[in-house]
């Protein structure tokens, strides 16, 4: 017999772990650009 | 396309083009996924679980986009030696397996519910998890050949060519082998999934594939920052790996 599953929590699971990683991602490429490019505009100015 | 390898015409197009992927990236991702969970019916034979539709398709894209976007770099590194081409490969590479594993895990979080099982070794499930594993090594390596202080791009660019050779085998698995996984619904200019799904769907598609675009533009800059500060500091006599300690 076919055991029968709630899908909700497999679904929210799915959709917090898929938007946290994205979100993540975005969040560490947008400060590690700013970080680099912040630190390349201080060593033109010196 | 050579005009765009010059790195100055590069960040002048970059720095407006990469806030605004990343905003509308946002925008359509939220809009699309919140349609996908709240509004559309359960499926008929899945029920709700269909709704992991939504983050396991563009996931599984954007994983050999990526793939793919290393290949196409690692052949104009190869040939025309453009100067932005590694750069775009590395940029490419961390956002192409952070989506190939949320396709692993939320594939195996479907497949839970609608199969029974986490897990089977077919032909589409392990290309997949074959591609996460080249990804590993393609990052190691490209970290190595930085570290070498050689500067040589070609040993990942060939390795980015041959690994390539796993997209067709992804996308063919499902016709080429028996698997538990289900054939393509949506093919050239044709599709199998009721328009309930289907246009959510390709909305997160592009909504996810907007915010890649604008992950790989933020990193392409921050790349190529750290390569102008540091040779800007070697010309003035500094050893670039003691400026954090300057």
């Amino acid at each position: 017999m076919r055991e029968v599953f709630d899908p909700w929590p497999f679904v929210v699971a799915s959709y917090v772990i898929g938007i946290g990683a994205t979100v993540i991602l975005v969040v560490w490429s947008w400060y590690a650009m700013r970080r680099e490019e912040k630190r390349r505009d201080e060593v033109r100015k010196r | 396309m050579h005009g765009f390898a010059n790195p100055a015409r590069f960040l002048r197009i970059a720095r407006w083009l990469t806030p605004w992927c990343l905003l509308a990236g946002l925008v359509l991702v939220a809009g699309s996924l919140a349609w996908g969970l709240l509004m559309t019916p359960p499926e008929r034979l899945q029920g709700d679980s269909v709704k992991i539709l939504f983050i396991h398709v563009p996931a599984a894209w954007l994983g050999m986009a990526g793939w793919m976007a290393i290949a196409a770099a690692s052949f104009t590194e190869l040939v025309w030696r453009h100067p932005l081409a590694a750069i775009a490969a590395r940029a490419s590479a961390v956002p192409g397996a952070v989506f190939t594993a949320i396709c692993l895990v939320t594939g195996s979080l479907w497949g839970r519910p609608a199969w029974g099982v986490w897990w089977v070794w077919d032909g589409r499930l392990t290309s997949m998890l074959v591609l996460l594993f080249l990804y590993f090594a393609w990052i190691a390596l490209a970290d190595a050949s930085d570290r070498d202080g050689s500067a040589d791009n070609r040993a990942p660019a060939i390795f980015g060519l041959v690994g390539a050779i796993n997209i067709p085998i992804i996308h063919y698995s499902v016709l080429w082998w028996n698997s538990q996984h289900q054939p393509p619904s949506i093919t050239m200019g044709k599709s199998e999934m009721s328009g309930d799904f289907l246009w959510p769907l390709l909305i997160a598609t592009l909504g996810f594939s907007l915010l890649f675009g604008g992950v790989v533009l933020a990193r392409m800059r921050a790349l190529l920052a750290r390569v102008q500060t540091e040779a800007r500091l070697r010309r003035k006599g500094f050893d670039p790996s003691d400026e954090g300690n300057a």
